[in-house]
């Protein structure tokens, strides 16, 4: 069992390999593997967290070294429930990005260069969640950031180089600040495996320990997005294209939000920062929120509320009991699938309207009923609605608030539900803006073009009744907006019949999102099991030291 | 463990020039300031190792005690190896951001640009206004000629944001030249743009702060001033005439 800990990581690369190696040939070929190797990570992941629900933690050391020298994976509970909820969300997006690249009569970007970035990313976020040490954490994290800066500049337009300067810049600064990270703890503890810092860190002077968690939380903080070190994220996440902003929103901000739960559990306990975490909590909420009330386009609306909403998560960290991390574990998964299927919608409102501006939309609830309800769902799951996941995170969250009985705990129980109450209002405003209204009058005149009724789904190359947007000077694009564009950059097609693997896949993930409702007793008992672990720390380090 | 001075001093310095590099806006200073950087950072990674003893090779009679540590070398091996990767990144957007808009310098978020757009444009407003008030103050009535005068200006000032934007948005947008934005432009065609920004700025490679209207500018001219917003010669051309929305428009192709 322990053997298929490595996988995750292994088969993601393996099959970039082959993919370099084929090139931008054998199109069909390479699409099956690419969501075959998926697949088999989903079937993975959900073994190992079975297992590890079971057994207890798995952990291998590659090729036997014993921890100080080598490398260890460690698959625990909550690893495994993150590997699950990223393995299903990659494969979803996938399926999605092939529904646009097939709508674009676009072969070669998406194989040839989406195709193995994807899974060099899918490959870095399995390895930062079975990260067993510090530098395999990082090198996880490098993994992910060196293939996300591919995915973010496709294409190569001024927008996307523009957006992606900053995202590229601020990551290199986070992954240097680690490496000192790394290199101070060396330096005080002698060694980088989590198990061994777990159990060495405890006689470390106060003031060094205080230090190195301020500075690990400093770095997850940009990862996560975290209020003060968040403002790059609105600004670079929605030029890229839908399912790329899809996947990172959903994935590389709670793989910085994991590290820090796995950091501030295990490595440090009853530690000394709660209040600054607190304090950075609900300003998130506040400001991020606030944010996406201001905005007026879609994609940039969910990229603030997904920063208000790391204020959540890390409000589970920061009062590190056992409700309210179970609440942050859930809060994670439910976040995850949520907003990727929200953007996963916006770009199916961008395919089909070639824009997100609200003040552009109009009349979607009645053009497209189908639409209309796969933004529904997530959106009310987003606010946190009673019977929908986001509503069993939130109160998990809030119960744990109320009975740590702090005041800063109070402040951020009062701050979340005026965060949600915040989150409705901006989601009632979209809905309103372009489910509900009619149709702003010349809508149709600015370059949305209509589609002839007789479009077969078969996704293949007759789709010539749809016609290019046109672009170029003669348009008149509102100031700010994000225009839609294709993997390349290209103008996007827009059409009124939406491919179905893009509909299909959003309605998957608004189905797993709707799942954690239906699961939601299984899934809060195996939370709290996994923040029982956490919290104990002994099976794990026992898991990789032995007994 | 005793750690060595020098290598923390260097470290150290070579830290505070690649952090100050990485502040600037030009992508190569950028990619320099990573580049130096990442050296400081392996050295602080060395520095871990304490005093350095025999080469870490297990042969036999080796006194294991007095192996220097082979770990931070491996650790900063692998951070070596990734700074190429990041540093053949930054390489590749430098020279891609050179070819799309003629320079390598990271323009504002558009999002940004348009809060400070308004701000000027609230503040020339009221400016205007505070101004017309005055002379109506001063001269005891209104006068028509006055009045049609100020609302020129303000429809001036009106028009100018309203172009403003819609360039904006425009740079946005793929320019829809194939041949340029796709497979790479001709350097020959950007010559122009680039020498144009460069004596614009008087020199300075970094555009000029968000410059809002001093209290001597004269009213009547707001609307005719094609320098007026930050940022705009570092991440595209100027345009040839700020009032010409066609001008303008076909800027952005080159």
């Amino acid at each position: 069992m322990n053997a298929l800990v490595p996988l995750p990581v292994l088969l993601p690369l393996c099959v970039t390999g082959l993919k370099l190696a084929i090139g931008p040939r054998l199109h069909r070929f390479q699409r099956f593997i690419s969501l075959a190797v998926l697949g088999a990570v989903l079937v993975l992941s959900v073994v190992l967290m079975v297992a590890a629900d079971r057994h207890g933690p798995l952990s291998v050391h590659l090729g036997d070294f014993a921890p100080p020298v080598g490398i260890t994976l460690v698959a625990d509970r909550l690893a495994g429930l993150m590997l699950t909820v990223s393995s299903a969300i990659t494969l979803l997006v996938l399926v999605y990005s092939m529904g646009q690249g097939m709508a674009d009569r676009d072969d070669q970007a998406p194989v040839g260069v989406f195709h193995p970035a994807y899974l060099i990313l899918v490959a870095g976020v399995s390895c930062t969640f079975l990260a067993g040490d510090l530098v395999n954490l990082y090198v996880g994290f490098e993994i992910m950031l060196v293939a996300s800066f591919v995915l973010l500049t496709i294409g190569g337009t001024a927008t996307r180089i523009r957006a992606g300067s900053t995202y590229v810049i601020i990551s290199l600064f986070s992954s240097v600040l680690f490496l000192v990270a790394i290199a101070m703890t060396y330096a005080v503890a002698g060694t980088v495996n989590f198990a061994q810092l777990a159990q060495r860190l405890q006689e470390v002077p106060l003031g060094v320990r205080t230090l190195l968690e301020a500075m690990l939380l400093t770095v997850f903080a940009i990862k996560a997005a975290v209020f003060p070190l968040a403002a790059w994220l609105p600004d670079s996440y929605p030029t890229a294209p839908a399912p790329v902003t899809a996947v990172f929103a959903g994935l590389l901000t709670k793989v910085g939000v994991y590290s820090m739960l796995r950091t501030q559990t295990l490595l440090f306990p009853g530690h000394r920062l709660g209040d600054l975490l607190m304090l950075a909590a609900l300003a998130s909420m506040g400001v991020g929120i606030l944010g996406a009330v201001a905005q007026t386009d879609l994609k940039r609306v969910l990229s603030f509320t997904l920063i208000s909403h790391i204020g959540y998560m890390v409000f589970g960290i920061a009062l590190a009991g056992r409700t309210s991390i179970s609440g942050a574990i859930v809060y994670v998964a439910h976040h995850i699938t949520v907003q990727t299927t929200l953007f996963l919608v916006a770009g199916l409102i961008e395919r089909r309207d070639g824009t997100t501006e609200l003040t552009r939309l109009g009349g979607l609830a009645r053009a497209a009923p189908l639409l209309a309800v796969l933004f529904f769902v997530p959106a009310m799951n987003l606010a946190g609605i009673p019977p929908l996941s986001g509503f069993i995170g939130k109160l998990g969250l809030m119960r744990a608030g109320v009975a740590d009985g702090g005041g800063w705990a109070w402040a951020l129980v009062a701050g979340s539900a005026a965060t949600s109450l915040l989150t409705l209002y901006v989601m009632a405003k979209v809905w309103n803006l372009a489910f509900w209204r009619d149709a702003p009058p010349g809508a149709e005149e600015e370059g949305v073009v209509l589609e002839s009724a007789e479009d077969d789904d078969t996704g293949d190359d007759d789709t010539d009744d749809e016609e290019e947007r046109p672009t170029g000077s003669g348009l008149p694009v509102p100031a700010g907006a994000v225009v839609a564009a294709g993997f390349l950059g290209q103008s996007i097609t827009t059409t009124k019949h939406l491919p179905w693997p893009m509909v299909a896949a959003t309605g998957a993930a608004v189905a797993l999102g709707l799942s954690y409702t239906v699961l939601g007793g299984p899934l809060t008992t195996f939370t709290q099991a996994a923040a029982t672990e956490l919290l104990a720390r002994t099976p794990y380090i026992e898991a990789v030291l032995g007994r | 463990m005793t750690v060595s001075l020098s290598l923390l001093v260097a470290a150290a310095v070579l830290n505070a020039v690649g952090a100050s590099l990485l502040l600037t806006r030009s992508l190569t200073r950028i990619l320099l300031g990573a580049v130096v950087l990442g050296n400081g950072v392996n050295l602080l990674v060395l520095a871990a190792t304490g005093s350095a003893g025999d080469a870490p090779l297990l042969y036999p009679h080796i006194i294991r005690n007095r192996v220097t540590d082979p770990l931070p070398q491996a650790i900063a091996l692998t951070a070596i190896v990734i700074t190429l990767a990041t540093t053949a990144f930054l390489l590749a957007m430098a020279y891609r951001s050179h070819q799309v808009t003629g320079s390598d310098e990271i323009s504002d978020d558009t999002e940004d640009r348009l809060v400070a757009l308004r701000a000027e444009f609230l503040d020339r407003r009221g400016e205007l206004r505070d101004r017309y008030r005055e002379a109506r103050a001063e001269d005891g009535g209104t006068d028509a000629e006055q009045r049609a005068r100020y609302r020129a200006a303000r429809k001036r000032l009106r028009r100018r944001v309203r172009e403003e934007r819609a360039y904006q948005a425009r740079a946005n947008d793929v320019s829809g030249n194939l041949w340029n934005d796709i497979l790479g432009a001709d350097p020959e065609d950007y010559r122009e743009g680039r020498e144009r920004g460069s004596t614009d700025a008087a020199g300075r490679p970094g555009p000029a702060p968000a410059r809002i209207a001093g209290p001597s500018n004269d009213p009547e001219e707001t609307g005719r001033e094609p320098d007026s917003l930050p940022g705009e010669d570092s991440c595209h051309p100027p345009p040839d005439q700020p009032d010409d929305p066609e001008g303008a428009g076909t800027e952005g192709t080159r």
